[in-house]
């Protein structure tokens, strides 16, 4: 019997890849949620102690 | 016995699958549906990878509740049939490990939330893994025969989450989202706890059967029954019911309270005799039924988009 080929390097396995997974596909969500974010035009600066012309809402002149 | 048994064993290494069933994905695949039904039905589009999200978020925490409850409960989960073979009291996952996990998805799944939809959403779902972490498993479980009912509100909120991520609050339809649920999870448990009864009274949990007695449980799972069937029925006469969920619910109801009513007729004697038949059966009706009642609302939210639903006008 190989060393390797224990239950336990199985299951080692198993988590590495799955938590591999998970990770992928929460760095995959988070940019997916961030270019939705940006494309539908969410606000992109918050208050910062001082007036911005570029924080008052859009009007129509 | 051996020596060797007396040795605390440490945890084995945890396969992927025992973090996942640390989440209870049997309760999370409940938790996902009706919170999809909630955002999908409100007045208020989301984009879908932004409903994606916030539904991993939902889902994420509920698992997060549920790890913290296997954590806490691990004692009498050792104790009974059903929950033996938890990852905690089989010993494939460490306690403190079950705790880290729980509470540090409990953190991402709230933080992740905020800022994926509303802080409305993210607060409901804070208040959710609260009262089922603590106010259920903590405290009410094990003290009181309504654990069930108090407790049934964390099971009660995912459709008023979904709702809150859409609208960011809550409104008539989505409250009567969680009355359902909060009403059904009664009938529901306590019809499992008639045929688990023996697990339940070894593990000290003071199930109703156990304290009150099999009669008593059979005459509140009628009661509940009766009381759920109108509010079931209620939401057809919202924004988000109509013709189709009015019919829909009324037979689903019927079966309900036809089922609750069965168990209601039966005693002791006839139910050991056929090794409780029509528990079990009302037991899976339940789950079907909480699954069809929540379909109608997205059959409803469907027959909306191709310019249905709702109920016809009176000319």
């Amino acid at each position: 019997m190989r060393p390797d080929s224990h239950e336990i390097y199985a299951r080692r396995r198993s988590r590495n890849v799955g938590v591999g997974v998970v990770l992928g596909s929460l760095v995959f969500l988070i940019f997916a949620v961030t270019i939705v974010k940006l494309t539908e035009g969410h606000p992109m600066e918050g208050f910062d102690h001082t007036f911005r012309a570029t924080m008052l809402p859009a009007t129509e002149d | 016995m051996t020596d060797a048994t007396w040795i605390k064993q440490p945890p084995a290494d945890a396969g992927f699958g025992d973090y996942v069933e640390l989440l209870k994905p049997r309760v999370m695949r409940l938790v996902i549906f009706t919170a999809f039904v909630g955002l999908v039905c409100a007045p208020v589009g989301v984009h879908p990878v932004l409903g994606l999200a916030a539904i991993v978020c939902i889902a994420v925490g509920a698992g997060a509740s549920g790890a913290l409850n296997m954590w806490w409960d691990r004692d009498i989960d050792a104790i009974m049939k059903r929950t033996a073979a938890r990852p905690i009291p089989s010993g494939r996952v460490g306690r403190d490990e079950a705790l880290a996990i729980g509470l540090v998805l409990s953190g991402f799944s709230v933080v992740f939330l905020a800022l994926v939809a509303n802080l409305a959403s993210a607060a409901l779902l804070a208040f959710t893994i609260f009262f089922y972490a603590v106010i259920y498993s903590v405290w009410l479980k094990r003290a009181t025969p309504n654990n069930i009912v108090i407790g049934g509100a964390a099971g009660a909120f995912p459709p008023m989450i979904g709702w809150a991520v859409a609208t960011g609050g809550v409104s008539v339809e989505s409250v009567l989202m969680f009355a359902v649920i909060f009403l059904w999870t009664p009938p529901h448990f306590w019809a499992l706890a008639l045929f688990r009864n023996e697990d339940y009274a070894r593990a000290g949990v003071p199930m109703l059967p156990v304290t009150a007695g099999p009669r008593v449980t059979r005459n509140q799972i009628f009661g509940y029954a009766l009381v759920l069937a109108p509010v079931a029925v209620a939401p057809a006469f919202t924004p988000v019911g109509g013709v189709v969920f009015f019919i829909g619910a009324v037979y689903l109801n019927a079966r309900f309270v036809f089922g609750a009513w069965r168990l209601w007729r039966r005693d002791e004697a006839v139910a050991v005799a056929d090794g409780w038949r029509d528990e079990k059966k009302f037991f899976g009706y339940s789950i079907l039924y909480l699954f069809l009642l929540f379909g109608l609302f997205l059959v409803e939210a469907g027959l909306r988009l191709v310019g249905l639903g709702g109920w016809p006008a009176p000319f």
